[in-house]
């Protein structure tokens, strides 16, 4: 088997697979940034949690249209994201709860709301597909929705790029400037509903976070300033697709766990080998004069 | 005189409606320095608070002769995330907010400015240096060259010399005392009475009932400073309303 054959030829004979790898290069564009700035907001699980609560809202959307159409799921999706962030976001500032805390109630009611709905109505295949993902199965209406979504966030982080940064390490500078801080906290959870919902077509719920949290993390190992760690997310968010969209087409796997077993391998190297990795605490290097 | 640069009339600010700061009237000239002083817990840091309107009086009523949003603060613990990756000069200009706001640029001039305010700090060459890296003083004077690049006309420092060393803390009294002869408004809380005597003409007592305010000879009195060590101590969980009238 020729290079070709392996790394392009499936590109180049399947519809299917150029689609997904678009998909994945929308991902890796509006996913990984957001979920950079998510673990520098520490918000990590905050992402896992919303990205369970999209469940009940594409449940829905299912049942509705009726067939496994991702873009009623996709609706339904952001419709059931938005509501949990807002109300979350609301009984955080009404109780003594947490934000991080409402947050965990919302989302577990949401997924077992989003099971029972699938279980009552869909076939066993279908919970499979909603939970993991159809990434082969992205039709051109849906890598619409996804590339849509994707130029909404790079637009969206390319204008709130100042007041979303300061907001990250300062937020009481941005509050005495009169920055609008719950506004732009507002707008960024907006983004992130949004990309769990295109990661979820791809991905399925429960690995929607996986192309969003995984590179953010690798790119805190590898970079130490911000534009150079968000652009560290992009590359090995795109790279982790296409590994996992190559080795799921010839190995026979399921394309969505496929790709982020690829992230998950690049972690763990660079668990090892980045400069802040493990690795650095054995070697030992020569201090400086000064 | 002019207007004042800040008023108070009547000023009560409560947490669970117990005041922290009760019934304190005055005002701060344009132009002037102030030392706040008062024991732990005297409300001090609550005053600057409700003075840039993060807390809401619960009485009496705070008049700026201009908006809270262009005094430059510096609160006693700055709620900031030192492991956030971002630079030294990128933590400094953000200090021109005011002229850039969320989305002007920020040309070469505004980081001239920033390179400037490091070199007043004493902190040349730490430009790319990332804040979680710097020492407490070290920040703690990358925080003044971010005042420095406000340029705003009221300035508000809660306890900026605690836990810096003599040399830091003697660097940032001149850039104190700059600001007082560039015209501006300074209030400080400060704890070392020394200092306080020594550089601020004006001096504010509080142990949440106002002691005296005034030129700080007069002010910082032996009496006075007991007056105030006594009153604060005094906390009652379950006091009546207070009958002040408004
Ligand atoms: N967030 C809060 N909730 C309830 N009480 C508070 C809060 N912050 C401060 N206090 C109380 O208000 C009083 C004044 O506090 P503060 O203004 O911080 O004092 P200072 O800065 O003079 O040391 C103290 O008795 C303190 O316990
Ligand atoms: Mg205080």
């Amino acid at each position: 088997m020729s290079a070709y054959d392996l790394l392009i030829a499936p590109f180049m004979d399947y519809g299917f697979m150029r689609r997904a790898l678009i998909a994945c290069l929308c991902l890796a564009l509006g996913a990984a940034p957001i979920g950079t700035f998510l673990s520098m907001r520490r918000m990590s699980l905050m992402g896992d949690a919303l990205s369970h609560a999209v469940l009940p809202g594409a449940a829905i959307g299912y049942l509705v249209a009726g067939s496994l159409s991702l873009t009623a799921m996709g609706i339904g999706g952001l419709i059931a994201g938005l509501s949990v962030a807002l109300l979350a976001g609301v009984v955080s500032r009404m109780t003594v709860l947490q934000e991080d805390a409402s947050f965990a109630s919302f989302y577990l009611i949401s997924l077992a709301v989003g099971v029972l709905i699938v279980s009552l109505r869909g076939s066993n295949i279908d919970l499979l597909h909603v939970l993991f993902g159809t990434i082969l199965a992205i039709d051109n209406d849906a890598l619409m929705l996804i590339g849509t979504i994707t130029s909404l966030t790079l637009l969206a982080l390319a204008v709130l790029y100042r007041p979303l940064v300061i907001d990250c390490f300062d937020p009481g500078f941005l509050r005495a400037v009169g920055g609008r801080g719950p506004l732009i906290h507002g707008l960024f959870m907006l983004m992130v509903v949004l990309n769990l919902v295109a990661s979820f077509q791809a991905l399925g719920t429960l690995m929607a976070v996986g192309l969003m949290m995984l590179p953010a993390a690798i790119a805190q190992l590898w970079a130490r300033t911000l534009p150079a760690m968000l652009a560290i997310s992009v590359v090995t968010a795109f790279v982790s697709g296409y590994a996992g969209l190559i080795a799921s087409y010839h190995l026979e796997l399921a394309s969505g766990p496929t790709i982020i077993v690829a992230a998950a391998i690049i972690y763990v190297v660079s668990l090892v080998a980045a400069p802040s990795g493990l690795m650095s605490r054995y070697i030992r290097r020569p201090h400086l004069a000064n | 005189m002019n207007a004042p640069a800040i008023a108070l009339e009547n000023l009560t600010v409560t947490y669970n409606r117990h005041p922290a700061v009760h019934h304190v009237s005055g005002s701060l000239a344009r132009g002037s320095l102030t030392a706040i002083a008062g024991p732990n817990g005297a409300g001090k840091s609550t005053l600057l608070r409700a003075i840039m309107g993060e807390l809401k009086p619960a009485e009496g009523a705070i008049r700026r002769a201009v908006s809270s949003r262009d005094y430059g603060y510096l609160p006693q613990a700055a709620d900031i995330n030192r492991r956030f990756p971002v630079s030294v000069i990128d933590t400094v200009v953000t200090g021109a907010w005011k002229r850039a706001g969320a989305f002007g640029g920020i040309g070469r001039a505004e980081r001239q400015k920033a390179s400037e305010a490091l070199v007043a700090v004493g902190l040349e060459g730490f430009e790319a240096r990332p804040i979680g890296s710097l020492s407490a003083g070290q920040f703690q004077r990358t925080l003044f060259a971010r005042l420095l690049l406000q340029d705003a006309s009221v300035i508000i420092l809660d306890e900026p010399f605690t836990a810096i060393d003599s040399r830091t803390t003697q660097d940032l009294i001149d850039i104190v005392l700059r600001w007082h002869g560039e015209g501006r408004t300074v209030v400080a809380v400060l704890h070392d009475h020394e200092q306080v005597r020594a550089h601020f003409p004006q001096t504010l007592l509080i142990a949440r009932e106002l002691i005296g305010w005034g030129p700080t000879h007069e002010i910082m009195t032996h009496d006075n400073l007991k007056r105030a060590r006594a009153l604060a101590e005094r906390w009652d969980e379950n006091a009546p309303v207070c009958a002040v009238p408004a």
